[in-house]
C-alpha cells in the first residue's frame, strides 16, 4: 500500500462559511475507505476540490508516484489522470442505452478528432461485457438508460466509473435511495473494486458503512474529526457528542 | 467513412430518396430543362429554400444535439454571402468597365481600369477606392476559400472566448446575438467596405455567363443547392452517429458528467460550433446569388431567430425535422406575406396575412413548445417501429 491521493492543510470559504477547514486525508491504494459526517461537514466540497470543481484557499493535493499538484488541472485533466467521480445523484445520460453509457466512459484517447476517428473494437465490447456483468446489467444493454430503475442506474454510474479505468474512485452516497437487497450488491460491487484500486465512499447511513468492512474518515465542521475502524471511531467521545449522539439518540 | 453508417441510419437513406425525387421533379418541370411548369421565379424560391434547409440542419445539430441556443447563426450564412457576393460583383463590374473602356484610343491602364471599377461599386457610398478587405475579390478560388474561412474564424475565435469562460444557456445566447448585431451595425456603415445598407447587388449574374439564361442559371444553382443539402446532410449524421454524437448529445443533457468522464467539453463545443458556422456559410454563399442581393438587415438577430423558430417547429435533434421545418415554415411564410394567403373578413375586422402572419407563427411556436416538443418530425415516431 501506497499513497496515491494526499490532502493536506485544505481549507475552502464560500461567502464567509468555512466549508472545509485545514482538512488532511491520505488515500492508500488499493484502499476502500468511508468517509461520514454530519450534513454541512464537507464531505461533498472535500470531493468537489479533488476533482477540480473547486478551488480551495490553501492547501495541498497531491496525486500519485510523481506527487503532481491536482489544484492547477481542469476537472477532465483530473479524471485523466484517473480518478473518476459518481455524484449523489444518479447521472447517467438518459437519451442514450446503456451500453452507450458505457462506451463513452470507457478509457480511450479523449480528444474530438480522436472520437471523430473512433470505430467500436471487439476489445471494447468485451469491456463493455464485462463491466455490464461486473454492474448486473447485462440483460438490459440495448435499453435506454432512461428506463432503468434508481438503483439500476446507480449501478450503471459506479460501471461508467469502472469503464473509466481510475486508480481512484470517489463515490458519493451510492446507497441512497436503494433497497436493502440492492444496497447488499451495491456493497460488493464497491468492495470487488477496491481490490484493486482506491475507493472513497461517502455515505450517511451507518448500517451501509459497516459493511463495507473498511476504515472510516469522520468528518465535522470542516475537518477530521476521528479516523480508524468504524468500532473505534463510534467509541470516541467527540464523534458520539457531535454526531452519532444527535442521530442516535 | 464506415461502410455500415448509412445502413445504422435508415432515416438518412430515405431523406437522401425524398430529395433525389423532389429534385427530379422540379428538373422535370422546369423552364430549363423541362416543361415548363415551374417558374424560373420558383425555382429561385426553391433553391433557396434548400439552401436554408441546410441551415437548418446546422442549427440543429449545435442546439438540438449539443444544447448550444445560437441565435446568431446567420452572421455566419451572411459572411458567406459576402464572401461570395464580393468575387460576383467584382468580376461582373470588371467586366462591364473593360467593355465600355474598349473603344478608347489610349489603351487604359491598370489603374484606371482599377479606378474605374471602384467607382462604380463603391460610387453609392461615395468612394472610389478599393477597400483592404477586398484584396481577393479579383480571384474566385481565394473568395471561395473566403466563405468557409471567414464564418469559421469568427466561429472559431468567438467560441473560443465564450465557451473556455463557460458562459452556457441563456446568457450565450444572448452572446450571440450581440454578435450578429454587432456585426449587422458595422456592415450598416459605409465605411465598412462593403457598401453600407446599400449591400452588394446584381449577385444574379454570373460573371462568364452573361448569355446563359437565368432559367438556366436558377435550375443550376438549385441542382448545386440540392447536392450541398445532401451532402451537409450526410456529413453532420455522419459526425453525430457513433461516440461523438453521443458525448455532443451527453453535454447537452449533463456537461458536469461529460466533464467528470474525462473530455475537455469546451473542445467540442467549439468543434460543433465551428463545423455548424462553416456549412452556414456554404448555404449562405448559394443562398446570395439566388436572392440576388444581400445587405446587413439580412444578419440582423431577427433572422436568426427565425432560425431558432424553424428548427423547433420541425422537431429539434433530428436532421430532417430541421429540414421539415425550415422548408414549411420558410415557404409558408413567403405565401403569407407575399399575399399569396387571401385576406379573411370576419365582417368588423379583415385579416390582412401580411401583418397577422407573425402573430399566427408566433402562436404556432408556442403550441409546438407547448403540446409537440418533438416538432413535426416527431410525427414520423408514429410511423417507423421503435428501434430496439
Amino acid at each position: 500500500m501506497s499513497t496515491l491521493l494526499e490532502v493536506s492543510g485544505v481549507s475552502v470559504t464560500f461567502d464567509g462559511f468555512r466549508a472545509i477547514n485545514n482538512l488532511s486525508i491520505q488515500i492508500a491504494e488499493p484502499e476502500l475507505r468511508a468517509v461520514i459526517g454530519p450534513n454541512g461537514a464537507g464531505k461533498t466540497t472535500f470531493m468537489d476540490i479533488v476533482t477540480g470543481k473547486t478551488r480551495p484557499d490553501e492547501g495541498q493535493v497531491v496525486w500519485g508516484e510523481k506527487n503532481i499538484s491536482l489544484l492547477g488541472m481542469s476537472e477532465s485533466q483530473i479524471a485523466n489522470a484517473g480518478i473518476g467521480r459518481k455524484f449523489q445523484k444518479p447521472t447517467v445520460f438518459e437519451d442514450q442505452s446503456v451500453r452507450q453509457n458505457l462506451a463513452m466512459a470507457l478509457k480511450n484517447p479523449r480528444g474530438p478528432f480522436s472520437v471523430l476517428r473512433h470505430r467500436k473494437t471487439a476489445d471494447g465490447a468485451a469491456k463493455i461485457e464485462a463491466i455490464a456483468d461486473e454492474i448486473g446489467l447485462t440483460d438490459h444493454l440495448t435499453r435506454s438508460a432512461g428506463e432503468l430503475s434508481h438503483g439500476q442506474k446507480q449501478w450503471l454510474e459506479i460501471g461508467m466509473l469502472l469503464a473509466q479505468d481510475p486508480r481512484l474512485l470517489l463515490v458519493d452516497e451510492p446507497a441512497a435511495g436503494m433497497t436493502a437487497q440492492e444496497r447488499e450488491k451495491t456493497t460488493d460491487i464497491l468492495k470487488r473494486a477496491a481490490e484493486t484500486r482506491a475507493v472513497v465512499v461517502v455515505e450517511h447511513d451507518m448500517e451501509f458503512v459497516r459493511r463495507l468492512e473498511c476504515k472510516v474518515t469522520v468528518l465535522h465542521e470542516g475537518s477530521v474529526l476521528a479516523e480508524g475502524s468504524l468500532d473505534h471511531v463510534t467509541k470516541d467521545q467527540s464523534v458520539i457528542d457531535v454526531y452519532l449522539g444527535r442521530s442516535d439518540a | 467513412m464506415h461502410k455500415s453508417f448509412i445502413f445504422h441510419n435508415p432515416s438518412v437513406l430515405w431523406f437522401l430518396l425524398a430529395l433525389a425525387l423532389f429534385t427530379m421533379a422540379v428538373t422535370v418541370l422546369s423552364e430549363a430543362f423541362g416543361v415548363g411548369l415551374v417558374s424560373t421565379s420558383f425555382v429561385k424560391t426553391l433553391g433557396k429554400t434548400l439552401c436554408l434547409c441546410l441551415i437548418a440542419i446546422a442549427m440543429d445539430v449545435v442546439w438540438g444535439y449539443c444544447g448550444i441556443l445560437s441565435l446568431g447563426h446567420f452572421a455566419f450564412f451572411g459572411t458567406g454571402g459576402y464572401a461570395i457576393g464580393m468575387w460576383l460583383m467584382y468580376a461582373r463590374t470588371e467586366g462591364i468597365v473593360a467593355a465600355s473602356l474598349e473603344g478608347q484610343a489610349i489603351p487604359p491602364t491598370p489603374q484606371e481600369i482599377s479606378d474605374a471599377i471602384g467607382t462604380q461599386i463603391f460610387g453609392v457610398v461615395g468612394s472610389s477606392e478599393f477597400p483592404a478587405i477586398w484584396a481577393f475579390a479579383d480571384s474566385l478560388v481565394l473568395q471561395l476559400l473566403m466563405v468557409v474561412l471567414v464564418p469559421g474564424l469568427l466561429a472559431l475565435v468567438f467560441g473560443w472566448l465564450a465557451f473556455r469562460s463557460r458562459v452556457t444557456g441563456v446568457y450565450l445566447s444572448i452572446l450571440t446575438q450581440a454578435m450578429t448585431l454587432a456585426l449587422s451595425l458595422y456592415l450598416f456603415q459605409n465605411d465598412s467596405g462593403l457598401r453600407g445598407n446599400n449591400g452588394l447587388s446584381g449577385l444574379q449574374n454570373i460573371p462568364g455567363f452573361e448569355d446563359t439564361s437565368q432559367a438556366t442559371i436558377s435550375m443550376v444553382f438549385f441542382l448545386v443547392s440540392a447536392i450541398a443539402l445532401a451532402a451537409g446532410y450526410v456529413l453532420f449524421a455522419w459526425v453525430m452517429s457513433g461516440k461523438m454524437g453521443s458525448v455532443v448529445q451527453g453535454i447537452r443533457d449533463n456537461e458536469a458528467r461529460v466533464r467528470f468522464l474525462g473530455y475537455h467539453v469546451e473542445s467540442y463545443k467549439l468543434f460543433v460550433f465551428t463545423l455548424t458556422a462553416v456549412i452556414a456559410g456554404i448555404a449562405g454563399a448559394l443562398y446570395y446569388p439566388q436572392a440576388g442581393i444581400i445587405n446587413p438587415a439580412e444578419i440582423a438577430p431577427i433572422a436568426s431567430i427565425y432560425l431558432a423558430v424553424w428548427v423547433a417547429i420541425g422537431g429539434r435533434g433530428r436532421l430532417y425535422g430541421a429540414v421539415i421545418g425550415a422548408a414549411f415554415v420558410s415557404l409558408l411564410s413567403s405565401w403569407f406575406t407575399g399575399g399569396g394567403a387571401p385576406a379573411i373578413n370576419l365582417g368588423f375586422y379583415t385579416i390582412q396575412w401580411t401583418d397577422w402572419w407573425l402573430v399566427l407563427l408566433g402562436v404556432s411556436f408556442v403550441c409546438v413548445t407547448l403540446f409537440f416538443p418533438k416538432g413535426i418530425g416527431g410525427l414520423f415516431d408514429y410511423l417507423v417501429r421503435k428501434p430496439s
